[in-house]
């Protein structure tokens, strides 16, 4: 888990590296104009990711003690 | 009578029944209203997270930005994506914390943290006046909602005030239930509204999305990326990070947290949010869709321009569908705030005031300051006000304030004392009350810095000036602490 949680922070850069590097409104990208397409892309990968590191992390199904107290 | 009317009538009578019902088979015990026992599943958390981004204010308010500003508006999906990976780590160590100490609050949390229940009245003070703006808007958007798609039937004030006894009644009875089930409903309901609205404008006017923004872009060339200055890159990213880092320390947020069963829920959210908020993209479809339909709206008019636009295009009953998931965008979030603020005043501030009140008397006063509450923001609401506008802007960099203090709490040997998050909390806030009432840019603060710099949210600064205040005094205070006390950090 510690070291596989920093992976989180990948999407954070991909997501601001579209429009740093091409801010412009074409290429489309699904239809929509490129920075907007763009981030909706990392969004998807954002939880494909945090899914990965849901799957890897020990601490995964360990239910606390379940209840109010 | 109209079929508009008719409808959201119903949406609203549809909120008090499933409210007032959350309740069966639940002793209202103090515990029970503010977190549900901490015994809310996956979905009950899930819709409690996510009712923080289908609110009013992104119904109405995403779609204006994106009518009146293009590109910059997308910094509404990235930072809801950024605050659920933050969530991931950060919500389970609070939820532990909390769960084993009968925490009910946010400024609780502050107070058993840093052994100081004077923090913790100072978090109570900053939450309250961050939400009641807050509650003022879900009421004053509700108005706004209803007097539009009621075609002008029901007058602003008459449903604010509807509206508020609606949500009070049921957060008196049910508690954090009520808000739990009404947003089964809100969430269902604004999705097919969403997805329909996002999907059927830029089809019937533009013959398709890919179109649409084809004829915006030749429309408004640079409308569709940032701008060389002023809302550029650097205030985008700038704002994401600051809005994110603020996005769970809204005290109701925050308290909404408490309600679940396990921390694995927390999780299996953060995988699962980013995917739900992309229903976002729809409503800025719609405000896009607007751009060259309904042109003309400026300054807060924008936020009318998803209602515009709906009235110019469909019919009655549909235009009631719309009136009547805009009732439940209010009406839950505003359940959730009424209930953490009526908490915060009785729990954080009036115990901290007469020690030895028990819990019983806690919930006891909390219920009765609900419609208080209520009251207040419908004034505020009806009436207008220049104090509540300046308030509203500094809401979310005033909890964006915690931030520092929190995380400083959860690291394995705490290196913040509890003068030092005092005084961080106290610099930042009154940075971002002087930032705000006078104006301040970076760009006036720096003319001569670079654009990337000048562009920069204020708000960073502000947050720079509480970290370097919370590092200075606690290094000052630090040796103090650990000769009194060797269980600060947990």
């Amino acid at each position: 888990m510690k070291y596989i949680g920093w992976l989180a922070i990948v999407p954070l850069i991909g997501m601001f590296l579209g429009p740093i590097c091409h801010n412009a409104s074409t290429p489309f990208i699904l239809g929509m104009p490129f920075i907007l397409g763009w981030i909706v892309v990392w969004i998807v990968i954002t939880s494909a990711v945090m899914a990965v590191i849901y799957r890897l992390d020990p601490a995964r199904g360990q239910a606390d003690e379940e209840g109010p107290r | 009578m109209n079929i508009a009317l008719i409808l959201i009538a119903l949406g609203a009578i549809l909120a008090l029944v499933l409210g007032l019902a959350a309740r069966r088979g639940h002793a209202m015990k103090l515990e029970e209203w503010t977190v549900g026992n901490r015994g809310f599943g996956t979905a009950f958390v899930f819709l409690l997270l996510a009712g923080e981004i289908y609110t009013t204010f992104t119904f109405l308010g995403a779609s204006g930005y994106a009518y009146g500003l293009g590109a910059p508006s997308y910094y509404i999906i990235v930072y809801g994506t950024i605050g659920y990976v933050i969530s991931y780590f950060m919500l389970p160590p609070i939820w532990r914390y909390a769960r084993a100490r009968h925490l009910v609050s946010q400024p609780d949390f502050f107070a058993a943290k840093f052994q100081s229940p004077g923090l913790g009245l100072l978090v109570a003070v900053v939450g309250i006046v961050a939400l009641i703006p807050y509650l003022v808007l879900q009421f004053t958007g509700l108005g706004v909602i209803v007097e539009v798609a009621s075609y002008g039937g029901i007058p602003k004030s008459v449903a604010i005030i509807i509206g508020a006894i609606v949500v009070t009644l049921y957060v008196v009875v049910s508690g954090i239930r009520g808000s739990a089930w009404t947003s089964v409903v809100k969430d269902f309901l604004i999705i097919i509204v969403a997805v329909f609205l996002g999907l059927y404008l830029p089809l019937h006017y533009h013959g398709g999305i890919s179109a649409m923004f084809t004829e915006i872009d030749k429309a408004k060339p640079g409308f569709l990326s940032f701008a060389a200055t002023g809302k550029s890159l650097a205030w985008f990213i700038s704002t994401v990070v600051l809005t994110a880092l603020g996005f769970f320390m809204w005290p109701h947020s925050f308290a909404a947290c408490f309600s679940a069963r396990n921390t694995d829920i927390f999780r299996r959210n953060a995988v699962l949010l980013p995917l739900y908020q992309l229903v976002l993209l729809f409503i800025f479809f719609v405000g896009f869709a607007a751009v060259l339909v309904v042109p003309g709206l400026h300054g807060a008019a924008t936020n009318m321009a998803l209602l515009k636009i709906s009235v110019a295009a469909f019919p009655g009953w549909f235009v009631g569908i719309i009136g009547a998931t805009g009732v439940l965008t209010a009406l839950v979030p505003g359940s959730l705030i009424m209930m953490t603020a009526a908490t915060l005043c009785a729990r954080n501030l009036l115990a901290v005031v007469r020690p030895g009140q028990g819990d019983e008397q806690t919930a006891l006063i909390a219920k009765c300051l609900v419609p208080v509450i209520g009251i207040v923001a419908v004034y505020f609401a009806i009436a207008g006000s220049s104090t509540i506008v300046a308030l509203l802007l500094m809401g979310y960099a005033f909890v964006t304030q915690l931030f520092p203090a929190l995380i400083a709490s959860l690291l394995p040997r705490n290196p913040v004392t509890r003068e030092g998050a005092t005084a961080g909390i106290l610099a930042g806030v009154a940075a971002v009350i002087y930032f705000t009432l006078s104006d301040t840019t970076l760009a006036k603060l720096l003319p001569g810095a670079p654009e990337f710099i000048r562009d920069l949210n204020i708000g960073t600064v502000a947050l720079l000036v509480n970290i370097v205040a919370m590092a200075v005094v606690s290094a000052a205070t630090f040796g103090r602490r650990t000769a009194l006390t060797g269980e600060a950090a947990e």
